[in-house]
This record gives structure tokens, sequence and C-alpha cells, in this order.
């Protein structure tokens, strides 16, 4: 079985986190938006593992953790934010919200 | 590192963000996103990241999207869904698939016909592991992870002022 090298993971992270950047252009919902942002977030952090394992060092690894702990804080708020949006109207969408407009 | 691991779970990884872009209800979205995640931590176990894998289930997976999840129900339950019209047709969407598959090519292909990478260093068993991992975190880097500390008890103070004053 042949190994996959680090370059396909470099790959793989690219198609992801334009995926993800793909989902926040073409989406209108802040749900789907954040949750794209999520795929992005995750791409890097493949990118981070990845190289983790190509140098045999494990910085890699706690700069990830640290990722997923700022990621969670940011859903938090996030959510917090698409909370308080959806009590104002029954659809959101985000070309509409212009509250910081003026 | 497996070829045909990451091939498997390369394409479920994928599919799980086109499903994200492409699916029409939040809760669909919520799943597809799930299955992104439970791909990238097959992907993490295939580099030997055992501890890393186990967080990507347990907290994205988990903990994350339940969070979503909840506010899914919570607002959208009732209702059809939620954005009025996807859009999948309009020029801006033509033109977010146009820019992203681009820049998807051009990454994708400079990674791959790019400088090639070193050769993979050697590690020893215990690489990845819950141990090594703790032995990194709680010894070298100490002050991030007293930081994330402080990020999330900012991210919950800040979530109760937005949310936590209606009646006031």
């Amino acid at each position: 079985m042949p190994a996959a090298s680090t370059e396909l993971y470099v790959a793989l992270a690219a198609i992801l986190f334009t995926l993800g950047g793909i989902g926040v252009l073409v989406r209108r919902s802040p749900l789907s938006i954040l949750m794209s942002v999520e795929i992005m977030w995750n791409a890097a952090n493949l990118l981070f593992i990845t190289f983790a394992r190509q140098w045999g060092n494990m910085d890699g690894h706690v700069m990830a953790f640290l990722v997923i702990t700022v990621a969670a804080a940011e859903v938090a708020i996030g959510l917090a934010i698409i909370v308080l949006l959806f009590r104002k109207k029954e659809h959101v969408d985000v070309d509409d919200v212009t509250e910081l407009k003026n | 590192m497996n070829f045909f691991v990451y091939l498997v779970a390369g394409l479920i990884a994928i599919a799980g963000a086109l499903g994200l872009i492409l699916a029409k209800q939040p809760v669909h979205q919520v799943l597809a996103t799930v299955l992104n995640f439970l791909g990238l931590a097959v992907l993490y176990l295939s580099l030997s990241g055992e501890f890393m894998a186990v967080i990507q289930m347990i907290v994205y997976s988990g903990a994350v999207m339940i969070l979503f999840l909840f506010v899914i129900t919570l607002l959208t339950a009732r209702k059809d869904p939620v954005e009025k019209e996807t859009g999948a047709r309009s020029p801006q969407a033509i033109a977010g698939w146009a820019i992203g598959g681009s820049i998807a090519l051009m990454l994708a292909t400079t990674a791959i016909v790019g400088r090639p990478a070193a050769a993979v260093a050697k590690i020893d068993d215990s690489f990845g592991t819950v141990k090594a991992f703790g032995h990194e975190l709680l010894t070298v880097h100490v002050l991030p992870f007293e930081l994330t500390a402080f990020v999330l008890m900012v991210a919950v103070i800040g979530v109760i002022i937005l949310v936590g004053r209606q009646k006031a």
C-alpha cells in the first residue's frame, strides 16, 4: 500500500479551505456561514497536524488544540449574535443585517 | 500514512463540505458538517494524532455541532427553509463558485507539483498520545494553555451579556 505524502494532505487542506470559503460566499443564512467558517478552521487544523507529523514535533498539535478552543469560543459568541438576529425577524439574510450602518 | 485511508477519509471530508454548501435544510447542513469532521478525525488518526482525533470528535462533532442543533431547533423548527431562496443560480453564487474553484485548483496544484517535501521525520510510539500531548501542553506551552482558559471565560461572559439581558 503506497503511503500518502505530506503534499496530498496539504492539497486536501487547500480544497477544504476553499470549499468553506465558497460556503461563506454562496450561502445567505448566518448559520450556514458560521458552519462554513468552521470548515475553514478545520482545514487550517489539518495543516497544523500534517506538518506536526512531517517534522515529528508536537507543537503543531498544541496549536491545533488552541485553534479548537478559540473556534469553540467563536461559535458560542456567533450563535448568540444569530439568536439575537432571529429574535428580530423570521428570516435572516446576511444582506439584510445593516444595523451597524449609520 | 496509508494512501487508502487518506483517499476514503479525504473524500468523506470533501463530501461533507459539499453537502454543507448544497443542502437546503439547516439540520442536513449540520449532519454534513459532522460528516466532514469525522472524515478529518480519521485523517488525524492517519497522521498519528490520536489525541487530536478524539478531541475533534468530542469537541467538534459532539459539543459544537450540538450547539448548532440547539440553536436550529430553537429558532427554525416551525419554519420552512431558513433562507428564502438559496440563490444557487444567482450571479453572486456563480462568481463565488468560480473564484473558490480556481483558488482551490491553484492551491492544490501548487501543493502537489511544487517543491517536494523533505523526508517525513521518524517518530516513536508516544507521538500524538495523550501523555505526550499533556507533557507538551503543560511544560512547554503553559502560557497559551492559561490563555485558553481566559478566552473561554471571555466567551461565556460575552454570551451572557449578549443574550441574557432581554428582561432588563
